[in-house]
């Protein structure tokens, strides 16, 4: 009878969420934009997302191994990270390539501070840059989509940056993804979908795609080729990786901040970085290099936009 | 004699500068592109380090401690110029690789640092010890990080080509490869002494 009346700390409703359900909820919404890749660039894009998911889930498990720590291959997070690191590699690169790629991703950007939660910057991204300053000239050949011939192209916005008039490349074709480029990011139309589904779940929040996204479209109008506000910035929306980073790369849990305010500060950041890479940078596409940067402003983001404890005086 | 061999040991791995005592990152981020460079490097350092410490541990007595950091300043100078005419006269080549960083050996925080922190303490016999041993270890730091930059960066070692199709990654030749061999050697000679000490 005694025993009737327990009271435990907060909280004291539990969602049913985990760390290893939300990262197989990521990997979900991730697949229409793999699909679409493959059905854009064919097979060959399908064996290297499946090499840099098998990569990094043998890295993850051989290093947990290794260092004696509890092996969590199946938490979804290893998952993930191979297939965006995937999804940001152009599709008929060497298979050897995502193994190094994903291998490097898990063991330097991840294992190395500790796993899950301890990493600063994000691992697919590190992976990336990692291969991008390692195999310049495959990382930026880019094939046609299948149902063009089967030449290596520039990506839109490569062409671009070197001057060229566009060939006549619609906002539609860029929509679907009928354009060279990375096998996850071409098709917009998928990946808003598994972005829909996350935001619907609330597994992410708008604030982090929403600035970053608006803010790049805005410097992209404002400081466009023909003068100021002459900018096509749905162009510079469309291409590129901008909506992949934005909704699957920036909103990652461990690297961006805490805060809502401090999020939308990092969207912000991202955005101007991405615009100004890809406006005035030696590279064409900056996505990947903004949202490294503002990874490792995170820390003193979320030092800066701390809540205030009920009661105490402001920071 | 057994402490003599442990001065000169100490600075081989129980007080690496590179490794332990983290000094000296400048000309060791820059010059270990390949193993030459880093011999090179680690010969002339090693030779002004004995140098140094020898003529600081001499003058110990008869230098203000106020202006003792200008004075150890002069003596490094002498050695490095010394190091430098030489390798201009006797092999242009690898000057021309090391460059600046063969006359910025005189701000190399190593070699300052040993004489502030030992020569000028201790016997001209100790200190000649602490140098070699130093510039040893300095010397086997600089060609283990050369070594995993120069295969991986070039896929060469001393210069030879290792193995055919391999596709070497520009990464380890750029500075970035370069702290991150260090960054990842230093965390792995860590958990080694970690593992150690359980």
């Amino acid at each position: 009878m005694e025993n009737r009346l327990i009271v435990s700390s907060s909280p004291h409703l539990h969602k049913g969420e985990s760390v290893s359900r939300i990262m197989w909820m990521v990997a979900i919404s991730l697949l229409p934009a793999g699909v679409a890749g493959v059905v854009i660039f064919g097979l060959n894009a399908l064996w290297v997302s499946i090499l840099a998911v098998i990569t990094a889930l043998a890295t993850e498990g051989i290093l947990q191994v290794l260092t004696k720590r509890k092996v969590s291959i199946l938490d979804g997070s290893a998952f993930v990270t191979g297939l965006l690191l995937a999804y940001n590699l152009p599709p008929n690169v060497p298979i050897w390539l995502p193994v190094i790629g994903s291998f490097f991703a898990i063991a330097v950007g991840k294992q190395v501070f500790g796993g899950l939660g301890q990493n600063i910057f994000n691992p697919a991204l590190v992976g990336r840059v990692f291969l991008m300053a390692s195999w310049p000239k495959y990382m930026t050949a880019f094939s046609r989509p299948l149902n063009y011939d089967a030449l290596t192209s520039a990506t839109p916005l490569a062409s671009l940056k070197e001057g060229k008039i566009l060939e006549n490349i619609s906002y539609l074709d860029l929509f679907l993804g009928k354009r060279g480029g990375c096998i996850g990011e071409v098709c917009i139309l998928a990946l808003l979908l598994g972005a829909a589904f996350l935001l619907i779940r609330g597994y992410i929040s708008w604030h982090i795609p929403a600035t970053y996204i608006a803010s790049t479209a805005i410097l992209t109008y404002i400081f466009g080729p023909r003068g100021l506000f002459s900018g096509d910035w749905l162009f510079h929306i469309l291409s590129g990786g901008l909506i992949l980073g934005a909704f699957f790369m920036a909103t990652d849990y461990v690297t961006s901040p805490l805060t809502r305010k401090g999020q939308i500060i990092f969207g912000i950041g991202c955005g101007l970085l991405t615009a100004i890479i890809r406006l005035w940078g030696g590279y064409p596409e900056g996505a990947s290099y903004a949202i490294l940067m503002m990874n490792a402003a995170t820390p003193i983001i979320d030092r800066y936009t701390k809540n205030r404890v009920y009661g105490t005086r402001p920071l | 004699m057994k402490k003599l061999l442990n001065e000169f040991l100490k600075g081989i791995i129980r007080e690496n500068p590179t490794f332990v005592l983290v000094l000296g990152l400048c000309p060791t981020l820059a010059v270990s592109v390949s193993i030459i460079n880093g011999i090179g490097m680690g010969i002339a350092a090693t030779f002004v380090l004995l140098g140094s410490n020898i003529i600081i541990s001499l003058i110990k007595r008869i230098v203000p401690d106020r202006i003792r950091i200008p004075c150890f300043i002069v003596v490094i100078a002498t050695f490095v110029t010394i190091v430098e005419m030489t390798m201009k006269a006797y092999s242009p080549a690898l000057n021309r690789a090391l460059g600046i960083y063969v006359p910025l050996i005189v701000v190399n925080c190593m070699v300052l640092g040993r004489a502030e922190a030992y020569a000028q303490r201790a016997t001209v016999v100790n200190a000649l010890f602490d140098g070699l041993g130093m510039g040893i270890g300095f010397t086997l730091a600089l060609i283990l990080i050369s070594a995993i930059r120069e295969f991986f960066g070039s896929g060469q070692i001393l210069g030879q080509t290792l193995f055919k199709g391999f596709e070497p990654a520009s990464i380890f030749a750029m500075p970035s490869g370069a702290l991150l061999v260090i960054g990842l050697l230093l965390g792995f000679f860590n958990l080694l002494k970690n593992r150690k000490a359980q």
